[in-house]
C-alpha cells in the first residue's frame, strides 16, 4: 500500500512538468499560427492591390475603364481636399449618413413591430404570409424609380428605399425569433398567470431579440445600399450622386473612392451594432467559434 | 432543510375554501389529437382519479401513454376534448392559476440572472419588486444557491439548474406543483439530492403535487400515490397506496427498506405487461 502511494507521488511530479511543457508548447503553436495569419492578411491586399496597379501600368488592363490604386488615392485625397460638384464631401457623406440612418431606423422599427405582431397571431400571419412572401420576391431596388418619381429628388425616397430594404430582413428575423420561442418556458410563464403583455415582456420579446440583433448587422448594410441606390436614381446631393457624375466623366478612380468610404462607413456602423450587441446579450454563452477565437 | 421558514405553510390557512383549493378531481377526461396526416388520434382516454390537498400523487407509464397530455389537460394550457378536470372544485377553463409546473427541460430563461429567474413569479402577480428580490433571495438560500443571485443559467451545472427552477416554481407557494419528469434529464447522484431536497420542501409547503415520471424508485419514494398508465391510449390502470412513513428522509436510504421493495416490485409487475405492450407496439410500427 504504501508502496503503491509512494510510487505514485514520484510520477506526479513528471506529470506536472510534463503539462507545464505540453502548455508551452501550445503557446508557441499559437503564437506561430497567428504569425502565419497576419504575414497572410498582409501580402493577400500586396498582391491585390499591387497586381491591379502593375497590369494597369504596363497596359496589361486598361486603367481608362478600371482605375489604378493610385490613382483611386489621389480621387480619394481631392475628395476632400477640392470637394465635389455639389459641395464638400463631408456635406455629401452626412446626406446620404442621413439618409441611412433614418431608413434604418424606419425599416427597423416597423420590421420589429410587424414581425413580434405576425409572429404572435397565427391568424393574422397565415392571413398575411402569401403577399409577404410575394412583397418579398418583388425586385425591391425598383420601388426606388416609383419613389423618385413620387416624391421627388429629396431625402424622402431614399429613406423610403432604405427603409423597404431594412424592413424585410428584421420582419422575417422578429418573426422567427417569436416562433422560437421556448414552449415550455411559454408554458411556464402562462401557468403562472403571466398576462399577455407580461408574456411578450418577459418572453417573446427577449427570445427574439437575439434574432432581431443580428439581423440589424445585415440590415444596415442595406439601408447604405438603398441611400445610394436611391441617389444613383435622382437627386441633388450625396455619394450616389457623385458616383454618377463620375461615371458620366468616365472616372472609375472617384466610383472606387466614394465605395471606400461607404465601406468605412458600413465598418464603423457594424462596430458600434456589435457593442450593442455586446450589452444587450450580455447574457449569452460564448458560442464556439467565439470562444476560439483569439 | 437548513434554511428558515417565512411563512408557517403546513396547515393551510382559511378553512373549507382553503381546503378545496387543492383538489384536483379528473373525470373521464380524453384527448384526441388531430396527427399531422389529418387523422384523430387519442392520446388519453377516459382518465378517472383525484389528487386530494397536499397529496403526492405520481404517475407511471411507458413512454408516449399520455402522462405528459394529461398534465397538460390540468394545467389548463390545452382543452379535453371530453371529460372534465376540475381544481378545487371549479372547472378548468384556461389557464389553471395558483399552480406551478417543472419540466425535465429546465424552463428558465437564458437572458434573465438566477436572481430573476426566480423573482419571475412574484413579480407576474404585481408584487413590489424590492419584495420580490427580498423573496427570491430567501428561496434562493432555501435551495442552497446563496451567493449565485447574479449568474445566468448557462453559467451552472445541471443540478444547479434545477435548484433555480425548483425555487422559482415554488417560491409563490403554490396550492398545487404538477412536475412532468423534472429530474429525469440529471445523473443518478444529483437526482437522489434533488428528490431528498423537493420532499424537505415539499413538506414545508404541502402543496398537491402531480408527479409524473417513468422511474418507478423515484415514485415510489416520494408519493403517498402511484397511478399506473396503460399504453397509449392512456388511462389509469391501477392506484397503489403508499404507506412508507413521513417525513421520509434521505431517499437514498429509503430504497433498502422491506416496505419499499414490496412495493416497488408490485408496481413494476403491473407496469411491465405495459412497458413491453408499447414497446411491441413501436417495434411493429418501424
Ligand atoms: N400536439 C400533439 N399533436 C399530436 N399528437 C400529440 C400531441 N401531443 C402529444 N401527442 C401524442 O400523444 C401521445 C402521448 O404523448 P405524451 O403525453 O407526450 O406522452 P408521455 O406519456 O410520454 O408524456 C404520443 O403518442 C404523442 O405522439
Ligand atoms: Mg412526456
Amino acid at each position: 500500500m504504501m508502496g503503491t502511494l509512494h510510487a505514485g507521488a514520484v510520477p506526479l511530479a513528471d506529470v506536472d512538468q510534463g503539462e507545464a511543457s505540453i502548455a508551452a508548447a501550445a503557446r508557441t503553436a499559437r503564437r506561430r499560427r497567428a504569425g502565419w495569419v497576419w504575414l497572410g492578411r498582409i501580402i493577400l491586399p500586396v498582391v491585390v492591390i499591387g497586381g491591379w496597379q502593375l497590369s494597369t501600368e504596363h497596359g496589361v488592363v486598361d486603367k481608362f475603364f478600371f482605375g489604378q490604386p493610385t490613382d483611386v488615392w489621389t480621387a480619394l485625397v481631392d475628395l476632400f481636399t477640392q470637394g465635389t460638384a455639389f459641395g464638400s464631401i463631408w456635406f455629401n457623406l452626412w446626406v446620404t449618413i442621413q439618409e441611412a440612418i433614418i431608413g434604418f431606423a424606419l425599416g427597423a422599427a416597423t420590421g420589429i413591430v410587424f414581425g413580434l405582431l405576425l409572429g404572435q397571431n397565427r391568424l393574422l400571419s397565415d392571413v398575411c404570409s402569401p403577399y409577404i412572401k410575394a412583397l418579398n420576391s418583388v425586385p425591391r431596388i425598383i420601388l426606388g424609380s416609383i419613389f423618385v418619381v413620387a416624391f421627388g429628388l429629396g431625402t424622402l425616397p431614399k429613406v423610403l428605399l432604405a427603409a423597404v430594404l431594412v424592413f424585410f430582413i428584421v420582419f422575417f428575423n422578429a418573426f422567427q425569433g417569436v416562433r422560437e420561442v421556448d414552449q415550455n418556458l411559454l408554458a411556464n410563464v402562462r401557468v403562472l398567470g403571466a398576462s399577455s403583455l407580461q408574456v411578450a415582456r418577459h418572453v417573446t420579446i427577449p427570445s427574439a431579440l437575439t434574432w432581431i440583433i443580428a439581423s440589424l448587422h445585415t440590415a444596415f448594410g442595406f439601408a447604405i445600399i438603398g441611400a445610394l441606390v436611391g441617389e444613383v436614381l435622382g437627386s441633388q446631393a450625396g455619394i450616389g450622386l457623385i458616383i454618377t457624375q463620375a461615371q458620366g466623366h468616365f472616372d472609375p478612380d472617384t466610383v472606387f473612392a466614394c465605395m471606400i468610404l461607404m465601406a468605412a462607413v458600413t465598418l464603423v456602423a457594424e462596430y458600434l451594432l456589435a457593442l450593442l450587441e455586446k450589452r444587450v446579450l450580455a447574457w449569452r454563452p460564448p458560442s464556439r467559434s467565439e470562444a476560439q477565437a483569439m | 432543510m437548513v434554511g428558515k421558514k417565512r411563512r408557517p405553510a403546513a396547515p393551510v390557512p382559511g378553512s373549507s375554501a382553503g381546503t378545496d383549493a387543492a383538489r384536483i378531481e379528473i373525470t373521464g377526461l380524453t384527448k384526441r389529437y388531430i396527427t399531422p396526416a389529418g387523422e384523430p388520434f387519442t392520446a388519453i382516454r377516459d382518465v378517472t382519479f383525484t389528487v386530494e390537498r397536499g397529496e403526492f400523487c405520481a404517475i407511471v407509464g411507458p413512454t408516449g401513454c399520455g402522462k405528459s397530455t394529461t398534465l397538460a389537460q390540468v394545467a389548463g394550457l390545452e382543452r379535453p376534448s371530453s371529460g372534465s378536470v376540475t381544481v378545487g372544485g371549479q372547472p378548468v377553463h384556461g389557464v389553471t392559476t395558483g399552480v406551478s409546473f417543472m419540466f425535465q427541460a429546465d424552463a428558465l430563461f437564458p437572458w434573465k440572472s438566477v436572481l430573476g429567474n426566480v423573482m419571475i413569479g412574484p413579480t407576474l402577480n404585481g408584487t413590489p419588486k424590492r419584495e420580490a428580490v427580498a423573496l427570491a433571495r430567501d428561496w434562493l438560500r432555501r435551495v442552497g444557491l446563496a451567493g449565485f443571485e447574479d449568474r445566468y443559467p448557462h453559467q451552472l451545472s445541471g443540478g444547479m439548474r434545477k435548484r433555480v427552477a425548483m425555487a422559482a416554481a415554488l417560491i409563490n407557494e403554490p396550492k398545487i406543483l404538477l412536475m412532468d419528469e423534472p429530474f429525469g434529464a440529471l445523473d443518478v447522484q444529483t437526482k437522489a439530492i434533488m428528490q431528498t431536497e423537493l420532499l424537505g420542501l415539499w413538506e414545508q409547503l404541502r402543496p398537491s403535487v402531480l408527479f409524473i415520471t417513468h422511474d418507478l424508485d423515484e415514485a415510489v419514494a416520494l408519493s403517498d400515490r402511484v397511478l399506473i398508465m396503460t399504453s397509449s391510449p392512456g388511462s389509469i390502470k391501477e392506484n397503489f397506496e403508499i404507506d412508507l412513513p413521513r417525513p421520509r428522509g434521505e431517499v437514498q436510504e429509503i430504497r433498502h427498506e422491506k416496505r419499499f421493495l414490496e412495493l416497488q416490485g408490485q408496481i413494476w409487475a403491473s407496469l411491465k405487461d405495459e412497458v413491453e405492450r408499447a414497446y411491441a407496439r413501436t417495434v411493429s410500427a418501424a
